[in-house]
C-alpha cells in the first residue's frame, strides 16, 4: 500500500469540489481568532492566501526575503492569466480549460485538482477586477483576451506585458488592507531556514532576520509554504536572483515528500546567453508567439543577418511541423524544436544557439487593418509600417523595449533572437487535495507545490494556479485541519522543538563560516548549473543522468570543503544567504537527476532521448509511468520513491498531438 | 573596458560611510551594470574582503528592488530604466563611475547601497486598496470600464515602488509614488467609494514618515523608470482638496 492518500473526493469530476465545500468542517469565527497561521512567501499564492485567511479572522504572519511583499517574483510574469469565462464566445468552457490543462501537462496531473482549478478560474478574474486590477479592455469597456500556447481559444486575460505585476499588486493591496487592520503581521527581509515539528505536526518556523542576522522562532497552528519555484538550481533561469528551494527543501528533509522533482519547464522564448558574465536570463513573453513567427535559415551555418535572408530560404519550422497549432504549440514542444534546429546547425546569432522570432508579417498585417480602420485609402508603405508598429507597440511595447535594452538591437526593425531557458518547475512538494504535504499542518501553495500542471505547464496557468490556491482553495481546505486544532493553545517558542530547530539552522551557518575555503558561492552555483543544464536539461539520457549524479556529489563535497563565505553571521550578508540556498540546490539537483533517471519515458518537459517516436516527438509510457513520483527523504542523501497512481476517469488518455 | 568605480561603503546605519575606489578591468559592454558589480564582488571575495551589499532581485526592471544613484542620477544615466536594466554599453572605457545609495531621511541606509524603504509599506497599508473581501465580487464584465480609463489606471499602477522619485527629489518627497497609487484607484469606479479616506490617510502617513513636501520641480517624473507622470500628482491634489472640502 502506498503511503500517499491524495484525498480526492468521490464522485464525478464536476461534482467533487462542490460536494467537498458543502461538507468540509468549518471553524467558527471566535475560534478563528485564536488560530495562528504562518504564510511563508508573499507572491500570488502567499499574498492571496494570507489576505483571504486574515479576512476570515485567522491571525496571520507573512514572511518574504525581499524588502517588500510586492517584490515576490510573481511580479515578473508578463503574459497573462487563464480563465474559462468564454467572454469571446469561442467555445470555451470549464471542461475545455480542464481538458487543455490535463492534455498540456501530458497526462501527468490529477484530474480532480485540475478540474477544481478550471472551476475557480472565473472567480479569480472577478476578484481581481473588484480589487481594481486594471486588466486590458476593449473599446466597449469589456475585458480583452489573447491566446496562449497549447490552446485554440482566447481565454487569457492580461495587463499589457505586466500581468503578474498587476495581479500581484492586487493581492498585495488586499494584504496591505489586512496589515493596516492589524490582522496580518508582515516580516519582510526574513528568510525561513527550518520547519518546526511537534508531535509530527508543523508548528512553526525558524527565520533569519536578514538585516540583523538574528534567528527568530515563530509559532503557527499551521504553516503554509508559498515560496515559489526552484529553477535557480540551473543557475541561469528566468527566476529572480533570490528564488530558492530552501523552504521546500528543509520541509522535505523534515518529512514532506517531493513530487516529480525532475519536471522542469524550459521556456522557448528567452533572450539568448551573451557571455560568461550572465547572471540571469530574461523571458520574452509567450504572448509574442501570437503574432511573431519563428524561423531559422534553411541553409546550415548561414551567417547572414535575418533581414538579408529571403523568404524562400527561411524555415518556419513550427508551422511546418505542427500545422494545426503552428507557432502556438506548447512550450516543451517549441523548446525542443528550437534545440533540434540549433543542434542541426541552423542556429543564428554569434553563439549560433538562437532562432528568430520575427514580427515583420505582423507589422504588415496590423498596418493594413489599422489603415482600414482609419479609412486611409492607398496608404504608403511607410505609413503602413508606422501603423503596424503602433499596434505592435500597444500590444508588446514593454517587451520590445526590454529586448532592445538588453541586446542593443531594435526588434521593430530586425527579428528578435530567442533561445529556450529554464523557467518554471512543475515539480515541488507533494500535496493532497487539501494542499497539505505529507507533514500534518504543513501546506504548500503556488509554484512550490507539484500539483496541477503535470509534466508541462501551459502558459498563463501558473498565475491562475497561484491565485486559485490562495484565494479560493486554502480558505476552505485549511478548515478540515484547523477545525481539529481549536483546543491547541499557542505553543511557547521556548519548546524544545523550537530550540532544536534553531540550533540546526545555527549549526549550518557556523559550518559555512568554519570552512574558510577559497571559492565563492557563485563559483559552485555556476558549476552546478552547468551540470544540470547539460545533463538534466532539455534532453536527458541514462548515461548523462548517471554522470550528473556523480558529478553533483563530488561538487557538493568540494563545496563543503572549499567554500568561502565572507563577512559575519550577525549582519546583512548576501554571501551567507546565497551559501544557504546553494547548499540546498546541491542536494535537490541530485534528486532531480534521480527522478529523471527513474522516469525512463518522455512526457511534457521531461524528454528522455531513449523514449521518442520516429518523428522525434516525446513518447510516453502510460503503462509504466502514469504516476506521480513522490520522494521521501531517508537521511544522509538517500531517498525512497512512492507512487501515486494517476487515474483518468473523465479524459481518455491519449498521445498528445499538435499537428 | 576598464573603469574606476567609487562606491559608497557604510557598514551599518549607525556608522559613518565613505566612497571607496575600486578599479575594474575587462568589462564587457554586453554586461548589465549589476553583472559588473558581480564581477567586482567576486574579486573582493577572492581577496577575502567583504563584497558590496546592494538590493536587487528580478534583474529585469519590474520588482523595484534595485536602487543605485549612479553619477548623481537615480538608476543611472539613461531614462526609463532601472539600475538592473542599465548595460555597460552606456559607458566608455576609462570612465569613473560614482555609485551611492538612495538618499532620503525616510530611507535610512542599512548597509552600503541598501536602504530601508518600509515607509512605503506603511503608506500603502493606510489606503492602497479597495476593501473587497475574497469571494464577494460580481462577474467581471458586469462593470464595463472605458478603455482609456483602464489604460490610464494601468499606467499609474505600473509604479514599481523603487523610490527613485524620492531619491531624486531635492525635498525627498514621495508625492509621485503616493499619487500613482491614489490615481490608479481614482480612475476606476471600484476605487471611488473609499476615495476620500484613501487620499487623506495615505497623505497623512506620508507626512508622518518624514518625506518632504512637493515643490513641483518635476525631477521625479524624469527619473522615474516607469514613466509615472506628474499628472498623477495633480490628480491626487484634486482628490485631496475634494476630500478636505467634504469635511
Ligand atoms: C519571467 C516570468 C514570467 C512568467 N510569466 C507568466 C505568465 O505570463 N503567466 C503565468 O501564468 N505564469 C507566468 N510565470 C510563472 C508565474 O509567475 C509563477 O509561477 C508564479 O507567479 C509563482 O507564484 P508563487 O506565489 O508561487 O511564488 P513567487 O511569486 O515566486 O513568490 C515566492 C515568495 O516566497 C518568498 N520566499 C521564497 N523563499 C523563501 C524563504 N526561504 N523564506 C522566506 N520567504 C521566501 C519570496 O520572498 C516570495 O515572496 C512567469 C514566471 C517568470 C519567472
Ligand atoms: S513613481 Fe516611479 S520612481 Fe517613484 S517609486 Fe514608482 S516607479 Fe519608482
Ligand atoms: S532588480 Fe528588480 S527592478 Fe531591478
Amino acid at each position: 500500500m502506498s503511503k500517499l492518500d491524495s484525498k480526492i473526493p468521490e464522485g464525478n469530476v464536476e461534482q467533487k469540489w462542490t460536494k467537498y465545500k458543502a461538507s468540509v468542517a468549518l471553524v467558527n469565527p471566535s475560534n478563528k481568532r485564536n488560530l495562528e497561521i504562518i504564510v511563508v512567501g508573499s507572491g500570488l499564492a502567499g499574498a492571496s492566501a494570507a489576505a483571504s485567511l486574515a479576512e476570515l479572522g485567522y491571525k496571520v504572519k507573512v514572511f518574504c526575503y525581499q524588502d517588500s511583499a510586492r517584490r515576490a517574483h510573481s511580479i515578473a510574469a508578463q503574459g497573462g492569466i487563464n480563465a474559462a469565462k468564454n467572454y469571446q464566445n469561442d467555445g470555451d468552457s470549464i471542461y475545455r480549460l480542464f481538458y487543455d490543462t490535463v492534455k498540456g501537462g501530458d497526462y501527468r496531473a490529477r484530474e480532480g485538482n485540475v478540474y477544481r482549478l478550471a472551476e475557480v478560474s472565473n472567480s479569480i478574474i472577478d476578484q481581481c477586477v473588484a480589487q481594481g486590477v486594471p486588466l486590458a479592455r476593449e473599446y466597449g469597456g469589456m475585458l480583452s483576451n489573447r491566446s496562449f500556447g497549447g490552446t485554440q481559444v482566447q481565454r487569457t486575460f492580461y495587463a499589457a506585458g505586466q500581468t503578474g505585476q498587476q495581479l500581484l499588486l492586487g493581492a498585495y493591496s488586499a494584504l496591505n488592507r489586512q496589515i493596516g487592520l492589524g490582522t496580518v503581521d508582515m516580516y519582510a527581509r526574513h528568510e525561513m531556514l527550518e520547519v518546526v515539528k511537534i508531535d509530527d505536526k508543523a508548528r512553526g518556523i525558524i527565520a533569519r532576520d536578514m538585516v540583523t542576522g538574528k534567528l527568530e522562532r515563530h509559532f503557527g497552528h499551521a504553516v503554509l509554504l508559498c515560496t515559489g519555484g526552484y529553477g535557480n538550481v540551473f543557475y541561469l533561469s528566468t527566476n529572480a536572483m533570490g528564488c530558492n528551494a530552501t523552504a521546500a527543501w528543509k520541509a522535505h528533509k523534515k518529512g514532506a515528500f517531493f513530487g516529480n522533482p525532475c519536471f522542469t519547464q524550459i521556456h522557448p522564448t528567452c533572450i539568448p546567453v551573451s557571455g560568461d558574465h550572465q547572471s540571469k536570463l530574461t523571458l520574452m513573453s509567450e504572448s509574442l508567439r501570437n503574432d511573431g513567427r519563428i524561423w531559422v535559415p534553411k541553409k546550415k551555418d548561414d551567417i547572414r543577418k535575418g533581414n538579408e535572408i529571403p523568404e524562400e530560404e527561411r524555415d518556419y519550422y513550427l508551422e511546418r511541423r505542427y500545422p494545426a497549432f503552428g507557432n502556438l504549440v506548447p512550450r516543451d514542444v517549441a523548446s525542443r524544436a528550437a534545440k533540434e534546429r540549433c543542434d542541426e546547425g541552423h542556429g543564428v546569432g554569434a553563439s549560433r544557439m538562437a532562432v528568430f522570432l520575427d514580427f515583420k508579417a505582423a507589422i504588415d498585417r496590423f498596418g493594413k487593418s489599422q489603415a482600414k480602420k482609419l479609412s486611409i485609402e492607398n496608404p504608403t508603405p511607410a505609413q503602413l509600417k508606422e501603423f503596424g508598429k503602433q499596434v505592435v507597440e500597444e500590444k508588446y511595447g514593454n517587451l520590445f523595449t526590454m529586448y532592445e535594452q538588453i541586446t542593443g538591437e531594435n526588434p521593430y526593425e530586425v527579428p528578435m533572437r530567442i533561445y529556450p531557458a529554464v523557467h518554471y518547475t512543475m515539480g515541488g512538494l507533494w500535496v493532497d487535495y487539501n494542499l497539505m504535504t505529507t507533514v500534518q499542518g504543513l501546506y504548500c501553495l503556488g509554484e512550490a507545490n507539484f500539483s496541477d500542471h503535470g509534466a508541462n505547464r501551459l502558459g498563463a496557468s501558473a498565475l491562475m494556479q497561484g491565485l486559485a490556491d490562495g484565494y479560493f482553495v486554502i480558505p476552505y481546505t485549511i478548515g478540515a485541519y484547523l477545525s481539529k486544532e481549536i483546543a491547541v493553545k499557542p505553543i511557547p517558542t521556548t519548546h524544545e522543538a523550537f530550540v532544536a530547530a534553531e540550533n540546526e539552522a545555527q549549526a549550518q551557518i557556523n559550518k559555512f563560516f568554519a570552512i574558510k575555503g577559497s571559492k565563492s558561492v557563485d563559483h559552485f552555483h555556476k558549476r552546478l548549473g552547468k551540470i544540470m543544464w547539460e545533463k538534466c536539461g532539455m534532453a536527458r539520457n541514462e548515461k548523462g543522468l548517471k554522470e550528473a549524479i556523480v558529478e553533483i556529489r563530488e561538487l557538493r563535497d568540494e563545496f563543503w570543503k572549499d567554500l568561502r563565505v565572507t563577512g559575519k553571521p550577525d549582519e546583512m550578508n548576501p554571501e551567507l544567504e546565497k551559501a544557504s540556498r546553494v547548499a540546498d540546490f546541491l542536494e535537490l539537483g541530485e534528486l532531480m537527476c534521480m527522478d529523471a533517471l527513474n522516469r525512463s519515458e518522455s512526457c511534457g518537459g521531461h524528454f528522455r532521448i531513449e523514449s521518442q517516436t520516429e518523428e522525434g516527438e516525446a513518447l510516453r509510457k502510460d503503462d509504466e509511468f502514469a504516476y506521480v513520483a513522490a520522494w521521501e527523504y531517508k537521511g544522509n542523501y538517500t531517498y525512497e520513491m512512492h507512487k501515486e497512481e494517476l487515474k483518468f476517469e473523465t479524459i481518455k488518455i491519449a498521445q498528445r498531438s499538435y499537428k | 573596458m576598464n573603469l574606476t568605480l567609487k562606491i559608497w561603503r557604510q557598514n551599518s546605519g549607525k556608522e559613518q560611510g565613505q566612497l571607496v575606489t575600486y578599479p575594474v578591468k575587462d568589462i564587457s559592454p554586453d554586461m548589465s551594470f549589476l553583472e559588473m558589480f558581480d564581477v567586482l564582488n567576486e574579486q573582493l571575495v577572492s581577496k577575502n574582503e567583504s563584497p558590496i551589499v546592494f538590493d536587487h532581485d528580478c534583474r529585469e526592471g519590474i520588482c523595484g528592488m534595485c536602487s543605485m544613484v549612479i553619477n548623481g542620477r537615480a538608476h543611472g544615466p539613461k531614462t526609463g530604466i532601472t539600475t538592473c536594466q542599465l548595460h555597460m554599453r552606456s559607458f566608455k572605457d576609462g570612465d569613473t563611475i560614482v555609485v551611492e545609495p538612495w538618499r532620503a531621511q525616510a530611507f535610512p541606509v542599512i548597509k552600503d547601497l541598501t536602504v530601508d524603504r518600509t515607509a512605503f509599506e506603511r503608506i500603502q497599508s493606510k489606503g492602497g486598496f479597495v476593501s473587497v473581501n475574497t469571494g464577494t465580487a460580481q462577474d467581471a464584465n458586469c462593470l464595463p470600464i472605458p478603455k482609456d480609463d483602464a489604460d490610464a489606471s494601468f499606467n499609474a499602477a505600473a509604479c514599481i515602488g523603487c523610490g527613485a522619485c524620492v531619491a531624486t527629489c531635492k525635498n525627498a518627497s514621495a508625492m509621485l509614488f503616493v499619487a500613482a497609487k491614489v490615481s490608479q484607484f481614482a480612475l476606476l469606479p471600484q476605487g471611488k467609494i473609499e476615495a476620500t479616506a484613501r487620499v487623506k490617510n495615505m497623505v497623512a502617513q506620508m507626512d508622518l514618515e518624514g518625506f518632504g513636501s512637493c515643490t513641483n520641480t518635476g525631477a521625479c517624473e524624469i527619473e522615474c523608470p516607469k514613466g509615472i507622470s506628474l499628472e498623477n500628482i495633480a490628480r491626487m491634489n484634486r482628490e485631496y482638496l475634494v476630500a478636505n472640502c467634504k469635511d
